[in-house]
């Protein structure tokens, strides 16, 4: 009854934005709120049901918005027969350098694998180096102030969701086989450089998605303003309800886009439930509660986290595609830790750490309040230097600082749900 | 072969920036060491608490500029340092009060203070760019440098050129004393051997009738001062920008973790290692090799192992690594 009360008050304040503002902006901070959801549940899995203390959300987003590039952006035959395959080729060579090292270190002992160690390194990154920098150049050099990458696979763009999430999927797998066994503070640590890394690597290489040249004009999966705008049916459509066609355009995308994400999000809210309900879900509770209880049970701890941690950053990979497709551009360059990890992670613990209804909610909560923190404290800051002399320091340095309000106001509201409610606004059932 | 020229350059452009970033770090991991020896967690608040720190002492820097203080040939920011720290201390028992005490009488697990120090480094992130915006701020003033390159090559005849700046050599001198401060503090004072014997085995204090609350107290003031200082020195040597000082929490906790969480000694020597590793993996080393190598050996490119904007995934692969094959650290640190 509870969480109804809580989603209808959600509701409501998406309403009132939409009445006091414009449905436009309601709606363009729905669909970001829906995404955020899914985020927060990806989180969710990680933290609520397995206790794994992921803060690289970042990097992940990151990859996904990474798969729908790859998957969806036009191929560039060109840079491919240029040198498309010889950057193939060195990453296949820096892999099994990389592959080489790790048996070398299971197989040896002594002086001489540190020996062997060191050589194969030594040689692998210059093999890697001679191969992988030949081909980066010449892709890079073709038409590099419209293209200068690889391109993609020019597949539709909803693929690229899936291909998101397996990317990030990827990643997840390769990190949790070195990290995982780490004690939870090092996770922490770990996940933060990976993600830090994700995104040097994404600004810096520009054969891959352009750098911080970003990749512009992503097809969409949903029709163009203009085009309905061109439409004289849909003109016809909208005067006949009695709507401006320009408004009543860019509602009806914005309300495409929000069935779409509608149905991922419930999807992905129905397959946790289930998860969390499920033999499974207990064991994974199990684990969380006491490892070393779990582990005495036959439970394989490690591959249970290893898991849960490939699954729930999928999850957030799928988010971060679906961000990309929404923006239809990839910006390395705005992807920054405070918005897309600790944001993330303000919405789980307010939304309440180990339900999926609560993440959702927190989601919703936190990313309505995220951008609407920023007219409301204009607002204050307006009322509170209104007495204040016109052009005086303290008044324009008050209303400058508006924009920095809402890092502010977030770290409140997760030290007060923290303190006071630690479970968060929707707590995880227990005793079942 | 030149390995004169080879020397001095290998020291203007390796040797000496690592040295002083190397300090920079050692000082911010030595804070951050420091809270997880005594209050168990892992403090993510710290970048944004040097980032603090320095925003103070750059307005009171200001403020001295405006009345007309100097510092002479060293910069007025050393004069401000002082009063930055006391205020950064009083801000952070205050935070302690506040915020971390109730968690600490609930005995709470590490992972939740942890969490709790992300809402504080989003407030202090906050209040940071609220009193000083998101720019580049530069506040070195005096003299630039010690030796200039100019100078150098003229005195010595060498085609090379060395130049030490000021700020480097502030940042050996003060972080060599702060350091020796420190451990005399932990080493011989009664207050710094309560701290240890907390460190090392809580209940056994408790016993011997030390104060906790008196123990952390003392800590979060010996971390305004470490954090203050590291903030102080880092933006002195390049310049201040609230989201750069967030992202040094990267290298720092790299730093304590390579050295061994908790060990004062290993937090400097993990910031030396992090530090030459950083530099000497993304410096282009072909002016260095042209010196030393006959020149049909003379590499063509640059010579340079990975671009710079790669130094954050070295810290990080050291890490990684230390924590591999050494789970404890170089030094020893605990592994609660």
């Amino acid at each position: 009854m509870r969480n109804v009360v809580l989603f209808a008050l959600m509701a409501a304040l998406f309403v009132l934005t939409g009445v006091t503002q414009s449905w436009n902006t309601s709606l363009s901070i729905l669909n970001m709120a829906v995404i955020s959801a899914i985020m927060a549940m990806g989180v969710n899995l990680q933290w609520g049901y397995a206790g794994l203390f992921n803060i690289g959300v970042m990097g992940f987003v990151a990859l996904g918005g990474l798969g729908v590039v790859l998957t969806a952006s036009a191929p560039n035959a060109e840079a491919w027969n240029a040198g498309g395959w010889r950057i193939v080729g060195g990453l296949v060579l820096g892999l099994a350098a990389l592959a080489l090292l790790i048996q070398a270190w299971r197989r040896l002992t002594g002086r001489v694998r540190t020996l062997a160690m060191l050589l194969i390194a030594a040689i692998g990154f210059v093999a890697f180096r001679a191969v992988f920098d030949g081909g980066v150049a010449a892709v890079e050099a073709i038409n590099p102030s419209v293209t200068g990458n690889i391109g993609g696979l020019g597949l539709p763009v909803l693929l690229a969701w899936p291909v998101g999430g397996l990317l990030a999927a990827a990643a997840a797998w390769a990190i949790g086989r070195t990290a995982l066994g780490l004690r939870s503070d090092y996770l922490a640590i770990a996940t933060l450089g990976i993600a830090e890394i994700v995104l040097s690597v994404m600004r810096n290489e520009d054969w891959l998605a352009r750098g911080v040249k970003n990749v512009i004009g992503l097809p969409r999966p949903v029709p163009y303003e203009v085009n309905l705008q061109r439409d004289p049916g849909f003109v016809a459509w909208a005067q006949g309800y009695g709507f401006d066609p320009v408004t009543a355009s860019s509602i009806v995308v914005k309300l495409c886009y929000l069935g779409l994400f509608g149905m991922v999000l419930a999807a992905i809210v129905l397959l946790s439930e289930l998860a969390l309900n499920s033999p499974w879900g207990r064991m994974m509770r199990a684990i969380r509660d006491n490892e070393v209880a779990a582990g005495a049970m036959g439970k394989n701890v490690t591959r249970r986290h290893l898991q849960i941690f490939v699954i729930g950053s999928a999850v957030i990979g799928i988010a971060g595609a679906m961000m990309t497709t929404l923006d239809s551009q990839l910006t390395p360059g705005t992807y920054q830790p405070l918005r897309f990890t600790f944001l993330v992670w303000v919405m789980v613990i307010v939304g309440g750490s180990g339900n999926n209804w609560g993440a959702v909610l927190g989601g919703f909560l936190i990313w309505w309040l995220w951008v609407m923190v920023e007219p409301i404290g204009a607002g204050i800051l307006g009322a509170i230097t209104a007495n204040l002399p016109e052009g005086s320091w303290l008044r324009v340095h008050l209303q400058d600082g508006v924009a920095h309000m809402r890092l502010l106001t977030m770290g409140v509201i997760l030290l007060l749900v923290l303190r006071f409610s630690p479970r968060g606004l929707i707590p995880e059932r227990r005793g079942r | 072969m030149d390995i004169l020229n080879a020397l001095v350059a290998f020291a203007n452009f390796v040797f000496i920036p690592a040295v002083a970033y190397g300090a920079q770090l050692a000082l911010g991991a030595l804070g951050v060491t420091l809270i997880y020896g005594i209050l168990r967690f892992s403090n993510f608040a710290h970048g944004d608490t040097m980032a603090f720190g320095t925003t103070l002492t750059i307005l009171i820097t200001a403020l001295m500029q405006g009345a007309g203080i100097s510092f002479g040939p060293l910069p007025t920011a050393l004069l401000a340092l002082p009063f930055a720290i006391v205020l950064t201390g009083i801000v952070l028992v205050g935070t302690d009060r506040a915020v971390y005490r109730f968690y600490r009488k609930q005995r709470a697990a590490p992972v939740i203070l942890t969490m709790v120090s992300l809402g504080v480094m989003f407030i202090m992130n906050g209040v940071v760019r609220f009193i000083i915006g998101v720019e580049d701020v530069t506040f070195a003033d005096g003299e630039r440098f010690v030796i200039g390159a100019r100078e150098f090559r003229d005195a010595t005849g060498l085609a090379e050129g060395l130049a030490i700046r000021t700020t480097q050599v502030i940042t050996l001198v003060v972080a060599a004393i702060a350091v020796a401060l420190l451990f005399w503090f932990l080493n011989r004072t009664r207050t710094g051997k309560s701290m240890r014997a907390f460190s090392d085995n809580e209940d056994l204090a408790l016993l011997s009738g030390i104060n906790p609350e008196r123990v952390v107290q003392v800590t979060w003031l010996i971390v305004a001062a470490l954090a203050t200082t590291a903030g102080v020195l880092y933006g002195l040597d390049k310049s201040f920008k609230a989201f750069t000082y967030f992202q040094l929490l990267l290298p720092i906790f790299a730093s304590a973790v390579v050295g061994g969480l908790g060990n004062p000694l290993g937090a400097i020597a993990g910031g030396f290692v992090i530090a030459f590793s950083e530099v000497g993996v993304t410096y282009a080393w072909k002016k260095v090799a042209t010196y030393v190598l006959p020149e049909s050996l003379a590499p063509d490119g640059l010579a340079q192992l990975l671009s710079t904007d790669y130094k954050f995934a070295v810290s990080f692969a050291i890490l990684i690594l230390v924590l591999l094959f050494m789970p404890t650290g170089l030094f020893k640190g605990k592994s609660v």
